[in-house]
């Protein structure tokens, strides 16, 4: 008898919802009916509400399951379903289910179908075509490739890409490095983690064909610590990709090295913002850098450093290997290509959708979201993580997209958005994302390092009902300092989330003595 | 997950010169000797500093930044539990605050009966939320039941130790 093949998902959202027991129920069950089983481990495709999802290798290709309980194991044996029978459980091919087929996959074509660790699975899939053509290009050939494409950095700030590499390119120094922006701290995000778990080697590809653009010899990847599974697979694809020769001495061709290195955080959010990231590489308080000097010509060590987000560095094997133009197809106005928007919160399917910009915000909370989980009225939604914006169910027909977004008082950052139900008390939020923005605070300026505190505290007299308008004038004040005198964006936008709150939602900044005695 | 070992400064020594040799050395050290030891003792302080010739005061400086180094040996075991906004939309401030309610403990309240639990902002599973890092395992979709068992376990390996 042939092995019964499943794959089962090892991404850290699979895990959380006992994957590992799943494994352990397909064990046993195949043990005690005397079938040869072959497990292999994918990442996650991104539904999160179906996880774990397991897909049983059939004639008629993948047919996935979710989400897979361990005492649903038995019955999926029992039912014939592995073969062909019904099952309620039973979701059909993944890549025909709706929310597949309506996505974009670019960067995430990958993630899910393969085994993250397989050199074979990778190549076989298209992967490595990307840094083989660039390796066959002049370094300024990949650079103007990446500056067709109109990529522009996911991590935030939105700064092109290849104008970056440019810079770099450019620089006269001794040595460069690369470095890879995985601080992925932001609440409501998870692209990164899922690369990282579910296909490392394209992260490796991207920064491999960076460092050969800009002529770097080292590259880092800083990654959270609060992502161990992210960083024990990473770890094992860098063994992997060094035993296999694309990255580590003579990468490149002879004489033309590329050692690449993972270094782990140590839980200070502040290191999502480049230059305390640099700072913390070199060993030092992750304080932020003033710039000028810009990292890409004074960065680690003072040598010119591309640093870029993991999503723009999984952009760039497609781009080179299909070409500049291919990702620019994708996409309207001047936000090329896909974006992988990261759906959480309070939503009945949350995962991970990479799609080209334009569609609007409507279409992914409502359509691939379908609503809250809770089953209540959507009330606001924050978009681009904690110092991102809040809007109103009202304004959720925006566009995804750099400018529209930002026209409506709103950033796009990691491409998080997180949904919250009417019982959500925007008030609350407010304070919160003050003392949030306190307790990252680097503390190396005072608009961020004091404004913060005293921001959460005049939140709190509000809340309180205390002289309810001199303090709102009082929070206006002083946001208007954070946001014009911070050194980083750190500061600078923490007021963003406190005061789209208090416009958009005044109604829950009223004491509730008076709301109680309005009513 | 690897018992940490009493302090032991000729292999603090060790671990630091394994690494003394990469570029921006400190912070792998620092996160080697709190591996090896569960925590980061000050006597490492100086080693460090003259291991990698900078003062004790950079040493003091970047060891006392960062919230996941801890300078005094734990009481037990760690529980990090989400309270970033998407858990928070998923009910995690509630599931909080019933918790201590019905345990007594306090969140960010330090060691008690050999296990603490600690606010951490994001573990990138916001769409199952309320979320927990225990022991290098992430627990999803938390519910009352779900927490006071993991509470329960870490209780155990902490006394245990």
């Amino acid at each position: 008898m042939t092995a019964l093949t499943v794959y089962i998902p090892i991404d850290a959202a699979a895990l959380s919802l006992g994957a590992e027991r799943v494994v352990a129920a397909f064990r046993r069950e195949a043990e005690a009916r005397g079938v040869t089983l072959d497990i292999r481990r994918n990442g996650s495709h991104g539904m999160f509400w179906l996880e774990p999802l397991v897909e049983v290798e059939t004639l008629q290709g993948r047919i996935g399951f979710g989400p897979v309980r361990p005492e649903d194991v038995a019955s999926l044996f029992d039912s014939g379903a592995l073969a062909s029978g019904d099952h309620p459980l039973k979701r059909g091919h993944v890549a025909d289910m709706i929310w597949m087929r309506r996505q974009q996959r670019l960067s995430f074509a990958r993630v899910g179908v393969l085994d993250p660790l397989s050199l074979e699975d990778y190549v076989a899939n298209g992967g490595l075509k990307g840094l083989q053509n660039a390796l066959a290009m002049s370094p300024a050939d990949v650079v103007e490739q990446v500056r067709a494409s109109g990529l522009r950095g996911r991590g935030g700030a939105g700064f092109p890409t290849g104008v970056k590499w440019k810079t770099v390119h450019d620089a006269q120094a001794d040595r460069k490095y690369v470095i890879c922006n995985a601080d992925e701290g932001d609440s409501g995000t998870f692209a990164d983690r899922m690369i990282f778990e579910g296909d490392p080697f394209m992260l490796i590809e991207g920064m491999a064909i960076g460092a050969y653009a800009v002529g770097a010899e080292k590259g880092f990847i800083y990654l959270r610590s609060e992502y161990p599974h992210a960083a024990q697979t990473m770890a094992r694809a860098l063994e992997l990709a060094e035993r296999a020769g694309w990255i580590g001495a003579n990468a490149f061709g002879p004489g033309k090295h590329f050692h690449l290195e993972q270094r782990i955080g140590a839980g200070a959010y502040i290191c999502g913002e480049e230059t305390a990231l640099i700072e913390s590489l070199e060993g030092k308080r992750a304080l932020v850098r003033a710039k000028p000097p810009i990292p890409a010509l004074h960065g680690l060590f003072g040598r010119p450093t591309l640093v870029n987000n993991v999503l723009s560095f999984a952009a760039v094997p497609f781009i080179l290997a299909e070409g500049g133009q291919a990702y620019a197809d994708f996409g309207s106005g001047k936000s090329r290509g896909t974006l992988p928007v990261q759906l959480g919160g309070n939503v009945l399917r949350g995962g991970l959708i990479e799609l080209a910009f334009g569609i609007s915000l409507r279409e992914i909370v409502e359509g691939f979201g379908g609503g809250t989980a809770s089953g209540r009225p959507i009330r606001a939604v924050q978009i681009g993580g904690p110092l991102g914006a809040y809007i109103t169910e009202k304004q959720l027909d925006l566009e995804m997209d750099y400018e529209v977004l930002a026209a409506n008082g709103a950033m796009l950052g990691h491409g998080g958005i997180v949904v919250f139900d009417d019982t959500v008390d925007m008030a609350k939020m407010a304070k919160f994302a003050m003392r949030f923005g306190a307790e990252e605070s680097c503390g190396k300026c005072t608009p961020c390092r004091i404004g913060a505190t005293r921001g959460e505290e005049v939140v709190e007299k509000i809340i309180k009902g205390e002289r309810v308008e001199q303090n709102i004038a009082l929070l206006r004040d002083l946001c208007d300092v954070m946001a014009a005198g911070s050194l980083c964006a750190h500061g600078g936008l923490v007021p963003s989330p406190v005061l789209s709150a208090l416009n958009r939602f005044p109604e829950d900044f009223v004491p509730a003595a008076r709301k109680t005695a309005a009513e | 997950m690897e018992q940490p070992i009493a302090w032991e400064e000729s292999l603090a020594r060790d671990l630091i010169s394994d690494k003394a040799e990469l570029e921006g050395p400190l912070l792998p050290i620092l996160h080697a000797l709190q591996e090896r030891f569960g925590y980061v003792d000050p006597r490492a302080v100086g080693l460090i500093a003259s291991a990698l010739n900078v003062s004790r005061a950079e040493v003091f400086g970047t060891l006392s930044f960062y919230k996941d180094f801890k300078k005094q040996k734990p009481l037990g075991r760690t529980i990090k539990l989400c309270l970033a906004e998407a858990c928070q939309a998923r009910g995690a401030n509630a599931l909080a605050a019933r918790f201590e309610q019905a345990s007594g403990c306090r969140i960010d309240g330090g060691f008690s009966g050999g296990v603490e639990i600690e606010t951490v902002y994001c573990l990138g599973n916001c769409a199952l939320g309320p979320n927990a890092l225990y022991d290098g395992e992430i627990f999803g979709a938390l519910t009352d039941e779900a927490l006071a068992a993991l509470h329960a376990r870490a209780a155990r390996d902490g006394v245990a130790r």
